[in-house]
C-alpha cells in the first residue's frame, strides 16, 4: 500500500485470477498480511502483540458465539445456566467458559501492553494519530463489552458491578438519575438490564472488529512504526512481513497461548473473584465490591476522590475516571517532541517507567481493601497519572534534548543503533554490536 | 493551546487529590478508625490436602474419601443446606453404579415437588436420577424461618466461593471454640450475641450456623474409617470439592495434553521463525524483493567484493 | 522458498535443503491440527448435554384407560399413544399377513408378552413427524382403524402399523416396562 518497492500481487492459479479480477480481497490481503507488505525489518517483540490482541478477539467471538448458545438471559436462570448447565451438562461447557472467561483476561493483558508499547514508541505521533484514537475507540468498546460480559451470570458481583458502575451516571447533576434508569431500563439492574447487556454484548465486539480493520487500515497507509522511530526510507529498511513477521507472530502467539491454556486449564479461577459464585442477591452487598482486575487502575482513581471540593466528591471521580482515558485521545498534541521513540529520549524513558509503576500501584490500590493507608497510596498515584500526561509530558517534549537517532532503520539493524549516534564511521559500537535477530 | 487547557485539568485534578489526601490523613491521625476485632482475631484457613489438589489432582484417587463425604453431606447437612445445582446421575462420578445412584435418589429424604395427576394437587413425588438433589426447604422464607432468620446457602458451589476453598470449609466446621478472652478483654463490646457462634475462621468471627459436627461417631462410615470430627471436615470439604467442579478431572486431563502440544508447537514455530530470520539482518541487500535473481545477484556481488554472507 | 535461494545462503546439499522444509512445514502442520482440534469442543458442544441426556423415565398409571381407549402423554418432549386394543382389534391386526405390510412387524412383536392389548406408541408420524390423529374419542381413525395422520395422508392399523400413505416404517415402539398391572414406565433403559 505505501511503499514503491511492495512486491505486486501476481496471482498464478486461474482460480486466483478469476477471484481477483472480480473481487480484489484476495489481492488486499496479500498486501494487508502477505508478501506484498513491506514492514521495517528492525521490530521487536513489543510489535506482536497487536496480532496476538486481534487473535484473542477472534477467541473470544467464537467461543462467546457457542456460549450463547445455551445462556438463558433470564434473572431466574442466568446463573444456573452457566454454572450448572453449562460447567456440567453441556459436552465441553466448562472448557468453552473458563475459555471465555479467562480469553477476556489476555485479551486486556495484550491490549495493555500493545498500548503502553504505543506510549514507550510514540507510536501515537504524526502521522499514525488516527491509528492510536482508533485504538483508544477499540480500548472504550472492549471496557464495555468485558463490563456487560461480566454481569451475564448474575453473580453477586456482576449485579453489584453493575449496581456500581451504572451507579456513575447518578453523580451527574439533573441528567445523571434519569440517565441512569434509562441505561438499566428499572431502578436497580434486574431483567431489563440483564436482556439488554445481553443483546449489546453480542453485537459490541462485531462493532470492534470493525473499528480493528479501520484501525490496521489506518496503519497501513504510513505503514508501521518501529522502535527507532526513524521513517522507512528506503527497501532495505524492510522485509515483506509474509513470511518473516507471519513466522514471528507465529511462535510468539503460540508461546503465549500456552500461558493461556495453562491459566485456562490450571487456575481457571484465579483471575475472578470467588463472590460471583453466589447468586446475585439485590438486599446484600458483598464484603468487597471490586470490577475485575483490569478495571481497577481506574477504579483506584474513581474511589481516590474522597473530598468535596465546589463539586461533591463522587463527581469528581467519575469525571477524573472518565478523564484518565478520554485524555489519552490528545496524547498526540500534548507530547510535541518531534522525536518519537522513547529509546532516543533519556529523560521522557524515565518518566515513562515511572508511569509503569503509578499504573501498576493504582491497579493494585483499586483491588485492595479500603483503608486510610491504600486510599493515601492512590491519591498520590492518581495524581502522578494526571500530572504525567497532562503536564510532565508537555513539558518534556518541548524542553528535552533526545539522543541523536540513527540515519536510517538498515543502518542501526547492521551496525547497532549505537554507532549510528554520530555520522557513519565515527561512532562507538556498543558492547555486542551486531544487532541480534528478533 | 490543548496544552494549556491540559495543564489546567491536570493541576486541579492533583489539587483535588491533595485536599482529598489531607483530609484523610488528617481523619487518620486524629481521629484513627477504630480496630475491629475481625482484624486481629479473625484466622487464615488452616492446610488441606485433597486427591484433587495440584495440577494433576483427580477424584479417581479418592473416590472413597468423596464416598464419605456425600455420607457426611446426606446425613448431616443436607438437613438445612440443598446442594441444587447437581443431579443424582452425576454420583457416578463417585464410583456409584446406577442401581445404587437409582437407590439413593428414591431414598433421598425429601421428595420432589409435582402435581396430583388427577386433581392437579400440589403434590411430592421420589426423586430419580435425573432430578438435582431436592432443596431441604421449599423457598428462602421457610429456610429462614426454621433457621433463626439465617439463611442456610447452597453448598453446590460452596468451595468456589469462599475464599480459601476446601481448607476454608475444613477450617470453619473444625474451627468453633470459645470466645478467647483477649477478645473480651480488648473489645469488651464484642461479645457473641445470642444465637451465634464464635468462630474465628468465619469473616466476622460470629456464625450462625451451630456446629454442626459436634462429636465423633455422628455418621458411621460403610468403609469402616473412624468418624473423628476431623475427618469428617475433611471427607465433606472433599465430597463439596467434587460437588462444585466435576469436571476437573477432565480439565487436568485435557490441559496436559493442550499444553504439551502448544509448548511443542511453539518450540517447532521458534525454530522456523530462526530458520526464516537467518539472513535477513546479516545480508546487505543492494535492489530489489527477496527472490532468487536478485539473491544470486546479490551472492555475486558478494562473492566479487569478498564481503562475507 | 526456492531451490536456488537454499542453495546460497543455507548449506548446499540434500540434508540443508529437507530441513529447512521441515521445519517451515511442521509449524504450520501443528498449527493446522491444532486448529482442527480446537474445532472439536466447538461442535460437540452443540450435542445434547447431559441433562437432555438423561433419560426421563415416565411414570403412567394406565387403571382408567379402558379397552377402546387411548391417552396421549408426553415423554421427552413427544407425545406417545398408550392405546387399550379391544380383542376385536388384536384380531383384526393378526389377520394381515405380514409381507402385505410396508414394515413388517406382527402385533406380539409391537407389544409386551401376555400383555399384546397394551399398544403404546410413539405418537409421531414416521414421514415427517406431524402428530396422527385416533387416539383421543371421536378423532379421524382413517381407513384402518388405527391412527391417521392428516398432513399427508398417512394410514395406521390397529396395531399402528403403516398401511397407506407416504410413512415408511410403523409407529416407533419406545423402550418400556410394566413396573405393575397398571403402571407402566416409558424410557426405562433396558440394561
Amino acid at each position: 500500500m505505501s511503499f514503491s518497492w511492495a512486491k505486486p500481487y501476481e496471482p498464478k492459479h486461474p482460480v486466483m485470477r478469476w477471484l481477483d479480477d472480480r473481487l480484489p480481497l484476495p489481492r488486499i490481503v496479500y498486501h494487508a498480511t502477505g508478501p506484498g507488505y513491506p514492514v521495517p525489518r528492525n521490530l521487536n517483540l513489543w510489535w506482536n502483540f497487536g496480532v496476538l490482541a486481534g487473535i484473542f478477539l477472534t477467541i473470544q467471538i467464537i467461543t462467546g458465539i457457542v456460549l450463547a448458545m445455551h445462556f438463558y438471559a433470564t434473572a431466574d436462570g442466568a446463573f444456573n445456566s452457566v454454572n450448572q448447565l453449562i460447567m456440567r451438562d453441556v459436552n465441553a461447557g466448562w472448557l468453552l467458559r473458563y475459555a471465555h472467561m479467562n480469553g477476556a483476561s489476555f485479551f486486556f493483558i495484550v491490549v495493555y501492553i500493545h498500548i503502553f508499547r504505543g506510549l514507550f514508541y510514540g507510536s501515537y505521533k504524526a502521522p499514525r494519530e488516527l491509528v492510536w484514537m482508533l485504538g483508544l475507540v477499540i480500548y472504550l468498546l472492549m471496557m464495555a463489552t468485558a463490563f456487560m460480559g461480566y454481569v451475564l451470570p448474575w453473580g453477586q458481583m456482576s449485579y453489584w458491578g453493575a449496581q456500581v458502575i451504572t451507579g456513575f451516571f447518578s453523580a451527574f447533576p439533573l441528567v445523571g438519575e434519569p440517565i441512569r434508569v434509562w441505561l438499566l431500563g428499572g431502578y436497580a439492574p434486574d431483567q431489563a438490564a440483564l436482556t439488554r447487556f445481553f443483546s449489546l454484548h453480542y453485537l459490541l465486539p462485531f462493532v470492534i472488529a470493525a473499528v480493528v480493520i479501520l484501525h490496521i487500515w489506518a496503519l497501513h497507509i504510513p505503514g508501521s512504526g518501529n522502535p527507532t522511530g526513524v521513517d522507512v526510507k528506503e527497501e532495505k529498511d524492510t522485509l515483506p512481513f509474509h513470511p518473516f513477521y507471519t513466522a514471528k507472530d507465529g511462535w510468539f502467539a503460540a508461546a503465549f497461548l500456552t500461558l493461556y491454556a495453562i491459566v485456562t486449564f490450571y487456575a481457571p479461577d484465579y483471575l475472578g473473584h470467588a463472590d460471583n459464585y453466589i447468586p446475585a442477591n439485590a438486599l446484600s452487598t458483598p464484603a468487597h465490591i471490586v470490577p475485575e482486575w483490569y478495571f481497577w487502575p481506574f477504579y483506584a482513581i474513581l474511589r481516590s476522590f474522597t473530598a468535596d471540593f465546589i463539586l461533591p466528591a463522587k463527581l469528581w471521580g467519575v469525571l477524573a475516571m472518565f478523564t484518565s482515558i478520554l485524555l489519552l485521545f490528545f496524547l498526540p498534541w500534548l507530547d510535541k517532541s518531534p522525536v518519537r521513540s522513547g529509546s532516543y529520549r533519556p529523560v521522557f524513558k524515565r518518566f515513562f517507567w515511572l508511569l509503569v509503576a503509578d499504573v501498576i500501584v493504582l491497579g493494585y490500590v483499586g483491588g485492595a481493601e479500603i483503608n486510610p493507608f491504600n486510599i493515601a497510596l492512590g491519591q498520590i498515584a492518581a495524581a502522578y497519572y494526571f500530572l504525567h500526561f497532562l503536564v510532565i509530558l508537555p513539558i518534556v517534549s518541548a524542553f528535552e534534548t533526545p539522543d541523536p537517532l540513527p540515519n536510517s532503520i538498515s543502518e542501526s539493524v547492521l551496525h547497532g543503533e549505537a554507532s549510528e549516534a554520530a555520522p557513519a564511521g565515527q561512532g562507538k559500537p556498543r558492547r555486542g554490536s551486531v544487532a541480534t535477530a528478533g | 493551546m490543548i496544552r494549556v487547557i491540559s495543564f489546567v485539568v491536570g493541576v486541579v485534578f492533583a489539587g483535588v487529590l491533595l485536599i482529598a489526601m489531607i483530609g484523610n490523613l488528617s481523619t487518620y491521625f486524629t481521629s484513627p478508625p477504630a480496630p475491629l476485632p475481625a482484624e486481629e482475631f479473625h484466622k487464615e484457613p488452616k492446610n488441606l490436602a485433597l486427591a484433587s489438589d495440584g495440577p494433576f489432582g483427580s477424584f479417581k484417587h479418592n473416590q472413597a474419601q468423596l464416598q464419605r463425604g456425600f455420607q457426611v453431606y446426606s446425613e448431616v447437612c443436607s438437613a438445612c443446606h440443598s446442594l441444587k445445582l447437581a443431579s443424582f446421575r452425576e454420583l457416578k462420578g463417585l464410583g456409584y453404579n446406577e442401581a445404587e445412584i437409582k437407590k439413593i435418589a428414591s431414598d433421598w429424604k425429601t421428595e420432589v415437588p409435582s402435581i396430583n395427576s388427577d386433581t392437579g394437587e400440589p403434590a411430592t413425588r421420589k426423586a430419580l436420577p435425573s432430578d438435582t438433589f431436592p432443596a431441604p426447604f421449599p423457598n428462602e422464607t421457610a429456610a429462614r424461618a426454621a433457621n433463626n432468620n439465617a439463611l442456610p446457602p447452597d453448598l453446590t458451589l460452596i468451595t468456589k466461593a469462599r475464599e480459601g476453598g476446601a481448607a476454608y470449609v475444613y477450617s470453619l466446621l473444625t474451627g468453633y471454640q470459645n470466645q478467647p478472652a483477649e477478645l473480651l478483654h480488648e473489645f469488651p463490646d464484642a461479645k457473641t450475641p445470642p444465637g451465634l457462634h464464635y468462630n474465628p475462621y468465619f469473616a466476622n468471627l460470629n456464625i450462625a450456623m451451630p456446629p454442626p459436627l459436634t462429636s465423633d461417631g455422628q455418621v458411621t462410615y460403610a468403609d469402616g474409617t473412624k468418624p473423628t470430627v476431623d475427618q469428617m471436615a475433611q471427607d465433606v470439604a472433599a465430597f463439596l470439592v467434587w460437588a462444585g467442579e466435576p469436571n476437573l478431572g477432565n480439565r487436568h486431563a485435557a490441559g496436559l495434553a493442550v499444553v504439551v502440544f502448544l509448548l511443542f508447537a511453539s518450540v517447532l514455530a521458534y525454530l522456523a521463525y530462526r530458520q526464516i530470520w537467518h539472513e535477513a539482518k546479516r545480508v546487505v541487500r543492494v535492489t530489489g524483493p527477496l527472490d532468487p535473481e536478485n539473491q544470486a545477484k546479490t551472492a555475486r556481488a558478494k562473492a566479487k567484493a569478498k564481503i562475507a554472507g | 522458498m526456492a531451490t536456488k535461494s537454499a542453495e546460497v545462503s543455507d548449506q548446499t546439499g540434500e540434508g540443508g535443503i529437507r530441513r529447512r522444509d521441515f521445519l517451515n512445514i511442521a509449524p504450520v502442520a501443528f498449527a493446522g491440527v491444532g486448529t482442527i482440534a480446537a474445532l472439536a469442543p466447538l461442535i460437540v458442544q452443540m450435542s445434547p448435554s447431559a441433562d437432555v441426556l438423561a433419560l426421563a423415565t415416565i411414570e403412567v398409571d394406565i387403571s382408567k384407560v379402558q379397552p377402546g381407549q387411548g391417552i396421549k402423554v408426553s415423554w421427552r418432549k413427544q407425545p406417545v399413544f398408550v392405546r387399550n386394543l379391544t380383542p376385536k382389534e388384536i384380531a383384526a391386526a393378526n389377520a394381515v399377513p405380514l409381507d402385505s405390510l410396508r414394515d413388517p412387524q406382527s402385533l406380539a412383536q409391537r407389544t409386551k408378552p401376555g400383555k399384546m392389548n397394551w399398544l403404546i406408541t410413539l405418537g409421531v408420524c414416521t414421514h415427517l413427524g406431524c402428530v396422527p390423529l385416533g387416539i383421543t374419542e371421536g378423532e379421524n381413525r382413517g381407513p384402518y382403524g388405527g391412527y391417521f395422520c392428516p398432513c399427508h395422508g398417512s394410514a395406521y392399523d390397529t396395531a399402528a402399523r403403516i398401511r397407506q400413505g407416504p410413512a415408511p416404517l410403523n409407529l416407533q415402539v419406545p423402550d418400556y416396562e410394566f413396573k405393575s398391572p397398571t403402571i407402566v414406565e416409558i424410557g426405562a433403559a433396558k440394561k
